[in-house]
């Protein structure tokens, strides 16, 4: 049973009591506990249930490589899953509950699964599930949804908020460990800026409790004083609790600074996202203790040495009164001691080398305590946790020459080096064949814009293990980054430590090596996915010989953890299975983030109200205070129509076309794009970038004109204005103001740079009204001001001048078929003219009008809609607008691709009008089926609907598509079979089904 | 996440403020031309692995396209350039060749 000792515990405030609750019960810990070493103490040393066989597990190591204790943590707006135990520091109120297991954590219905495991092996999901087809629906895939996951997704709304910091430094140092302190010291030195961050709460990483002595005092001591100095230099950054997430190409990284995880603080952002750019990076990121592979190595009880250690010396915390260390190198022997000096038991220290002599394996034995080489742990007795371990040989296949009883394992395969941020971009790894470990390869780092190297690696992380060796080394590196950073300025002396004298480490894999089938299915590469050491021999054996690919059969390393301790275990149990050396099968990728890091922290402030900006015109709050009915364009909300007192959204659509239609509507047209094009090449340019001939425009005329891309595919249209010789105003779509601008920019500054062109987005510059109906001219000469008169004004043209009390432009351009009038004034004064026209045309009963109105009065009229009758594989010539493309100019975008066989071809599908037979509205989109079936036993289509709608002018359902040789087929009656399995038929007519002459506009 | 100097306004831009445009010192054909030209000009591009030149705008800063000369393996920058130019400048290719002996991909001279 685990539980707290009486004394000690450096981050520990005993005086400050913590309650938290685990699975609904009330447990109590210490201020500075995690949520492990409070459930520890509290003897809670069963914390969830593994992913596949369900199988009861405890807490394994002290840090953020924990594979076992992920809890949900919090409740409703504040829930997540899959939060790790040892990364949780402890507050008041703290409310977790474990995951993973039905009915409940003691006694889970899904262990079932761990006494079916021979046939649940690797890759059984591709083996099983295969027939019959009929199952897939109400046998298979309820079992796998049900069974899918770990942790459930969150349900509510995050009541948290988060942010972004964006800085830049010369020196970003991760790992606050004392080689991160030693490379900041010496960087901050130089004259680098650095900014230094630490994952944890406390500085000083594994030295402090490893007893490390650093210039002749207590590691504690020397970090302690270095934070301070550190602190005070201006040029030093200093955050804890604070991961370096991932490094990206050319300096760019992500630290995740969790700020209120461990006191939730209303008001204070949860999390924060640093996006930090560094000319250099130092990563001192440790390593990362290997567990063994012997056969029970997952029950609870069975933790790292390193982390016993770390929950003896940080938290006081014992795993049981009787721990075995099991190792293969000299480093498990401090936990033996630790152990001793905390007053407790260790039976025996199991070493798998056959002879090992060093300094601290004297001290163990000089301690009284047992020590076993050669031998091995054969299989770890216990069923809920340990209850002893069988002593082998290590040579052997694990027969057992005795039992020893204990209460925990703390077990050591070696250390391997933390690379995983080294790795995210690029830089590569030596096998290092004495430390059995991967590290980075100084000489190939990831690559900056100058081609040279811009992160390295400093103490541990760079295969140091000692603590003399890993002070060299950040030194070193710390001056090393700042000088590639541009700094150099004076040296400090580097902090020294004692040379420690260490007996050489030996790789062990699989304990003992030639166990046989029944123990290597009970040992446990990767805990969290319950993958067995059996797991990837089999995959070996079933001829898989990537790493990559063995990782997905197996899910080895796929898990939260992302593999962090299983990961050189499984290469090596996966080189050994295929007769070739660990760096010829090589590592997985590394990617980022190291660790999970939270959605709401990527997102940051984009959420809500601030996820993207809002464009809002200058009517946009009248349009809010009167019904709107909003709709998304681009970046601006226009109405879809403006809804009444009790009226549908269909009824007010109705409404807006009737009264257009009779007498006056109102149409807020600032959010149409509009672009000025101006110099003396302006003509030529516009000729170029659109299918008609615009150089020949008169000013004081406008016309219709359409743009399309390179390819030939329509891709905007609008009314183009001449405005004098050397001046153009471009309307594009609402949406397509940005990317037509940026269209024209490109071709201008790419191709054809030497033309005398600008051009400028004015859209905003102007608020637009378009006066509609057949009372519009009235409306305005009530108001007053400049002659609007059909003689004055004839369609087609535009005019400056005044109305009323307003500069305008005057449009007499037409987009329902009515007379109407788009007026541009001033953004600034859009309200007071939209005011303006209401008040005038009181008397003509005036009403605004939405984007719906707009379309089906288009609609009625054929005008087709970008977006709708075109998608980026429509030419105009598909949807007859011949008399819009010059046949007289030798040149413009899309000329040449338009004459490219499949573009003139007679098949292409053509635009019609189509008129269901009933009156009733076709489905948006639907096919016209035609004979025969295609190579799926699908209909053949011919034909699809582009555009549909109830016209209240005609009172029956109009609609626009396009179809195969369709003004060919006039009368013509096609299928439209809907989702609903209902045929609809429609007759094939003019699309333009509204005043063909154009006597409304045209008055 | 790259960092190209935008030639124009003088300034290291971040990749968030940068649109890609895809290769650079590509021929426009026109109506005229052969089906062959026309299609490579619309649709052939080179994938080379190394030396490459793009075009990018300073979207979310000047608004100017310019040309960008990189290495696709390593995100090695050799030099940005103005869009404005048919082939890449003298100094450009210099810079390559020296930091790529013997480099050849397409023939500028």
């Amino acid at each position: 049973m685990s539980t707290r000792l009486a004394s000690g515990g450096r981050h520990l405030d005993r005086s400050r009591s913590v309650d938290f609750s685990f699975n609904g019960k009330r447990l109590r810990g210490f201020q500075g506990d995690t949520l492990a070493s409070a459930l520890l103490a509290n003897g809670q040393m069963l914390v969830g249930r593994s992913f596949k066989y369900h199988r009861p597990r405890g807490i394994l190591a002290s840090g953020a490589e924990e594979p076992n204790a992920l809890v949900n943590m919090g409740k409703s707006g504040q829930f997540e899953p899959n939060q790790q135990a040892t990364t949780q520091q402890l507050f008041d109120g703290l409310y977790a509950t474990s995951q993973n297991h039905w009915p409940s954590l003691e006694f889970d219905i899904g262990v079932l699964n761990n006494y079916v495991s021979k046939f649940l092996p690797s890759g059984f999901y591709y083996k099983t599930f295969m027939a019959p087809r009929a199952a897939w629906k109400h046998v298979f895939e309820p079992i796998v949804r049900q069974s899918a996951g770990l942790g459930k997704a969150p349900k509510d709304r995050d009541d948290d908020f988060y942010e972004h910091f964006h800085v830049h430094t010369d020196v970003l140092i991760i790992g606050g460990g004392i080689a991160g302190l030693a490379a900041a010291r010496q960087a901050a030195a130089a004259g680098a800026q650095v900014m230094l961050v630490e994952q944890t709460a406390h500085w000083g990483g594994r030295a402090v409790v490893d007893g490390a002595e650093i210039d002749g005092m207590p590691a504690a001591d020397w970090v302690k004083n270095t934070v301070e100095d550190l602190e005070n230099a201006e040029n030093v950054h200093l955050r804890t609790r604070a991961m370096g997430a991932g490094v990206f190409d050319h300096g760019y990284a992500l630290v995740y600074e969790r700020l209120t995880d461990h006191a939730p603080e209303p008001g204070l952002p949860r999390h924060r996202l640093w996006r930090v750019r560094a000319k250099q990076i130092v990563t001192a990121t440790g390593a990362i203790e290997r567990p063994l592979s012997f056969a029970g190595n997952d029950l609870p009880g069975v933790m790292l040495a390193g982390a016993v250690r770390d929950y003896v010396a940080n938290w006081a915390v014992s795993p049981g009164d009787r721990t075995v260390v099991v190792t293969n190198n000299d480093d498990a022997y401090r936990t033996a001691l630790a152990l001793k000096q905390a007053g407790l038991e260790v039976p025996a220290v199991i070493d798998a080398r056959t002879h090992a002599q060093s300094p601290v394996i004297d001290a163990v034995r000089e301690a009284g305590i047992r020590i076993e080489f050669g031998r091995a742990v054969a299989k770890v007795k216990g069923r809920a946790r340990v209850e002893g371990v069988g002593l082998a040989t290590q040579a052997g296949e694990g027969a057992v020459l005795e039992e020893i009883s204990c209460d925990a394992v703390a077990m050591s395969g070696g250390w391997s080096p933390v690379v995983h941020l080294w790795s995210h971009c690029g830089g590569k790894l030596i096998w290092d064949e004495a430390q059995a470990h991967f590290r980075p390869d100084p000489d190939l780092p990831p690559l900056g814009a100058d081609g040279a190297g811009f992160v390295r690696t400093a103490g541990s992380a760079s295969g140091a293990l000692s603590t003399a060796d890993v002070l060299a080394d950040a030194d070193g590196q710390g001056r090393a980054a700042a000088m590639a950073a541009g700094h150099k300025k004076r040296k400090k002396a580097g902090p020294r430590a004692e040379t420690e004298i260490a007996a050489p480490m030996e790789p062990v894999w699989i304990m003992p090596q030639g166990a046989g089938p029944n123990l290597r299915q009970k040992m446990w590469l990767d805990y969290q996915n319950d993958v067995k050491v059996s797991d990837v021999q089999l995959a070996a054996h079933e001829g898989y010989e990537s790493v990559e690919h063995t990782k997905r059969y197996t899910t080895l390393g796929m898990a939260t953890d992302q593999g962090k301790l299983c990961n050189i275990n499984g290469l090596a149990v996966l080189s050994d299975a295929l007769n070739a050396g660990i760096p010829q099968v090589g590592t997985t990728t590394f990617r980022p983030p190291y660790t999970p890091i939270s959605f709401g922290a990527i997102a940051g402030e984009a959420r809500a109200e601030t996820f993207q900006p809002l464009r809002r015109t200058a009517m946009h709050d009248w349009h809010e205070k009167n019904g709107a009915y909003w709709e998304p364009v681009g970046h601006w909300r226009r109405p879809f129509c403006y809804q009444r007192d009790g009226e549908s959204i269909e009824q007010a659509v109705l409404r807006e076309v009737n009264n257009t239609r009779q007498s006056l509507g109102l149409l807020d047209a600032s959010t149409l794009g509009k672009i000025l094009v101006k110099g003396p090449d302006a003509g030529r340019f516009l000729d170029m970038m659109y299918t008609n001939m615009m150089s020949t425009l008169k000013p004081g005329r406008c016309r219709y004109g359409l743009m399309c891309s390179e390819n030939g595919f329509l891709s905007d249209d609008g009314v183009v204005a001449r405005i004098d010789d050397d001046t153009f105003l471009c309307h594009t779509t609402s949406g397509g103001a940005d990317r037509i601008h940026a269209h024209m920019e490109e071709w201008l500054q790419t191709e054809w740079w030497d033309w005398k062109v600008w051009t400028v987005n004015l859209t905003e510059q102007y608020a637009q009204v378009a006066v509609v109906g057949p009372k519009a001219r009235e409306v305005l000469e009530l108001i007053g001001g400049m002659d609007v008169s059909a003689e004055a004004l004839p369609f087609m043209t535009w005019k400056d001048g005044r109305i009323g009390d307003f500069n305008a432009r005057v449009y007499r351009i037409s987009f329902s078929g009515e007379l109407s009038f788009e007026i541009a004034v001033d953004a600034h004064r859009g309200q007071a003219f939209w005011d303006a026209l209401l008040e005038a045309g009181a008397e003509f009963g005036v009403m605004p009008y939405g984007t719906e109105a707009l379309h089906i009065m288009r609609a009625e009229k054929g005008f087709i809609m970008i977006g709708d009758e075109s998608d980026g594989t429509v030419i105009p010539q598909d949807l007859g607008l011949h008399w819009a493309i010059s046949k007289k100019k030798a040149d413009f975008l899309g000329k040449r691709a338009q004459e490219r066989a499949h573009m003139t071809d007679p098949d292409r599908w053509q635009l019609v009008g189509l008129e269901t037979l009933d009156g009733s509205v076709l489905p948006d989109g639907a096919y016209a089926v035609g004979e025969g079936e295609n190579a799926n036993g699908q209909r053949n289509v011919q034909g699809r609907v582009t555009s549909t709608y109830h016209s209240p002018t005609l009172g029956k359902g109009i609609a626009m598509g396009l179809v195969r040789h369709g003004p060919e087929r006039m009368g013509e009656v096609l299928d439209f079979p809907g989702t609903d399995g209902q045929s609809n038929k429609a007759r094939i007519v003019s699309p333009v089904f509204y005043d063909p002459e154009g006597e409304k506009q045209n008055v | 996440m790259l960092i190209l100097h935008c030639p124009y306004c003088g300034t290291d831009a971040d990749e968030t403020e940068l649109a890609p445009g895809g290769e650079a010192h590509l021929k426009r054909f026109g109506p005229g031309s052969q089906d062959a030209d026309f299609e490579a000009y619309l649709f052939a591009r080179e994938n080379p692995m190394g030396v490459h030149f793009e075009r990018w705008r300073h979207a979310n800063g000047c608004g100017k396209w310019f040309h960008a000369a990189r290495c696709t393996t390593t995100l090695e920058v050799f030099g940005t350039y103005s869009a404005q130019t048919l082939d890449p400048p003298q100094e450009i290719r210099d810079a390559i060749t020296a930091k790529r002996p013997g480099w050849r991909w397409r023939d500028f001279a």
